[in-house]
């Protein structure tokens, strides 16, 4: 399943809002979950990955997600890339 | 000798330097043994462990000491060393080069932070540090050489460095370091953000300053103008002590006020709000404890680009303001006042020899039906969040704020036939900015919820001097008498009728300005940022009543300098406040 979600963070996926990710991906066990942006897919399981990113307030990424609950993980992760942590 | 950086943290820093020589340690690569690579991961893996255990305690100190807040980078950081993603490949190449693990480690945090450095945005390319930090604390514990300790020094110090990680800047000792000066960083760098919270006096980005100044030179760190003074004379180091003295005392002052009401002596209550000019400043606004947003520029949404944005995009934006101050504060949105000085290449407009008399603003809105009624829906959208209020730019007659919000009707039955929900009570109001709005005020007011006075092209229309014109900026008076005289018309017609009038330019967070503007009965104060705890230490200061018998004097005053020594005889709390 995939779906986009747009940054809404004004900061953009910092450190902290990377870490939520990764730690709201890790939630489900077994599900695949990655996100693509710019021509570049990561694990959300990984805040390296995430981070590396690079992404800002506006850009839209997509989730991808694979297994076990993949439907409520893709909306998991996607709301908090769609949430504003500081 | 003076040295420009970048103004990180404000605030004077006076003492010797110290220079902290940079621990660049050279890491070489070593083959290992076949026999002993397994031996290698596991010592990698112990000094990650060791790394995670300090980086625990150093988190536990600071949530202590600063705050949670300011706790969580260390609990980024020690996720970062139990990602498979990164100490995860350098454990795996030690076993599949056959490296020692100072070596794989250095590897692949160079591969990560080419990536960072490689990113358009600054503070992106700031997120390097933090991997930069925790790699650098892990050869550390591998190699075994650790930083020197600032607890060594017996006087605050001035600290100098290549650069200071966010470990570095958390653990800094108050009474030992006095302020600290970086060759590389920018504003936005996690030793940045934490030295303002941490309220240490900061500058970054001198680029040479480790090598050009020597231990125990004289110091003095500006962290308001981001500069150096090496070795200063007397009279300068005593100039400067008094300012640090003020600073501080102002400092202590505000920091009362970030959560209090902006209210005067005798329970006058006003608003003090933050002009921003993209979703970004909304987070610097709540935290200089403004109450809201008076003007929200909208023009960052449209320039720097090659096409219009769409309704979506422009809803994100509000709606990120709305979400980052909360429902209940009041943003003002100002629809597009492109034209003037600033030009969008896509709309293709003719050259003008009067652009500031030209077609600019509402006068191109009313024209361009189309993307004015994408940015109303945006906003409306957007009202449904929280408690937006929609602002006109450049009206000069009724009829133009007439057909103004006609268009807003039309987009408002839209709204209602597509089933969109929308604030049906979002207050609208106009800027005064044209003299010819401020004189038919007492029409216009009947016909919005509210003004706000637009000094800045208020004051250059009623004195028609162009403020970007030397030749003549003697004229550029806010503090004339002809132009408080259109601003206390302006809030006596906006008051006749129940409404309430603000202002958004310069002006009201002029210090000066504050105790004449409040006694003509200005109900809300909306400038940038960081004027907004110095405004209400004023205002709680004043009384609004001695103040209408002041605002009446200065009215009848024939100069602006008159005016400005009026206020600052009578209110002696200004020049204090001033710095």
């Amino acid at each position: 399943m995939e779906k986009q979600f747009t940054i809404k963070n004004p900061q953009g996926i910092h450190a902290r809002p990377a870490g939520a990710i990764m730690k709201k991906a890790s939630e489900f066990a077994n599900a695949q979950i990655s996100l693509e942006f710019n021509g570049r897919k990561v694990s959300a399981k990984s805040i390296t990955g995430v981070l590396t990113l690079g992404m800002k307030a506006g850009d839209s990424v997509t989730v991808i997600t694979e297994g076990e609950q993949a439907a409520e993980a893709l909306e998991a992760v996607g709301s908090i890339i769609e949430s504003v942590l500081d | 000798m003076q040295l420009k950086g970048i103004a990180a943290a404000s605030g004077y820093a006076i003492g010797p330097a110290f220079i902290m020589q940079e621990q660049t340690t050279v890491v070489e690569r070593k083959q290992i043994a076949a026999a002993d690579v397994d031996a290698e991961a596991t010592r990698l893996q112990q000094a990650v462990n060791q790394a995670m255990a300090e980086l625990e305690q150093i988190k536990e100190d600071t949530a202590a000491k600063l705050g949670e807040h300011h706790a969580e980078i260390f609990a980024t950081h020690i996720l970062v060393l139990q990602d498979e993603e990164f100490i995860g490949q350098a454990i795996e190449k030690v076993r599949s080069e056959a490296v020692n693990a100072e070596f794989a480690l250095q590897e692949v945090t160079q591969q990560l932070i080419d990536i960072f450095t490689s990113m358009d945005n600054e503070y992106m390319r700031e997120r390097a540090s933090d991997f930069r930090d925790v790699s650098q604390r892990v050869l550390s514990v591998l190699t075994g050489k650790r930083n020197a300790s600032l607890s060594d020094f017996h006087e605050a110090v001035v600290l100098f460095a290549h650069d200071l990680t966010p470990s570095d800047t958390a653990t800094l000792d108050r009474s030992k370091v006095a302020g600290f000066a970086t060759n590389i960083g920018g504003r936005t760098s996690h030793s940045a953000i934490m030295a303002r919270s941490m309220e240490i006096p900061a500058v970054v980005g001198l680029q040479s300053a480790t090598e050009t100044v020597k231990d125990g030179d004289m110091i003095i760190l500006d962290g308001a103008k981001g500069i150096i003074l090496v070795n200063p004379d007397a009279e300068t180091l005593s100039t400067y002590e008094q300012m640090k003295a003020k600073f501080e005392k102002r400092q202590e002052e505000m920091k009362l006020y970030k959560e209090k009401p902006s209210i005067t002596a005798d329970g006058h209550e006003v608003e003090l709000v933050a002009n921003i000019g993209n979703p970004q400043d909304a987070l610097g606004a709540r935290n200089n404890g403004a109450e809201g947003v008076g003007l929200f520029r909208t023009e960052f949404l449209y320039m720097g680009r090659d096409s219009f944005p769409t309704e979506e995009e422009q809803y994100h934006s509000y709606s990120t303001v709305v979400e980052t101050l909360g429902a209940d504060k009041p943003v003002v949105i100002r629809t597009l006042d492109i034209g003037g000085d600033k030009e969008l290449p896509y709309l293709e407009l003719p050259k003008e020899m009067n652009p500031f008399l030209g077609y600019r603003a509402i006068r191109i809105c009313l024209d361009r039906k189309d993307l004015f009624k994408t940015q109303l829906r945006a906003i409306l959208r957007a009202s449904a969040h929280g408690n937006i209020k929609l602002m006109y730019p450049m009206i000069s007659t009724l009829a133009e704020l007439r057909a103004a919000n006609e268009i807003l009707k039309e987009t408002q039955a839209e709204l209602d036939a597509e089933g969109i929900a929308y604030n049906k009570n979002m207050e609208v109001g106009m800027m005064i900015e044209v003299p010819a709005a401020a004189i038919i005020a007492d029409q216009l007011a009947k016909e919005v919820d509210f003004f706000s006075i637009g000094t800045n092209d208020l004051v250059q229309y009623t004195m028609a001097a162009d403020r970007m014109n030397e030749k003549v900026s003697h004229l550029t008076q806010p503090f004339n008498p002809a132009v408080l005289r259109l601003i206390r018309m302006v809030i006596d017609a906006a008051h006749k009728e129940g409404k309430w009038a603000g202002m958004c330019g310069e002006m009201a967070g002029n210090l000066t300005a504050i105790p004449v503007l409040l006694g003509l009965g200005l109900d809300e104060f909306s400038m940038s940022a960081s004027s907004v705890l110095p405004a209400r230490v004023l205002i709680n200061r004043l009384n609004r009543d001695e103040l209408k018998q002041l605002a009446e004097e200065a009215l009848m005053m024939e100069h602006e300098e008159d005016i400005q020594r009026l206020v600052h005889e009578r209110v002696p709390a200004v020049q204090e406040l001033m710095l």
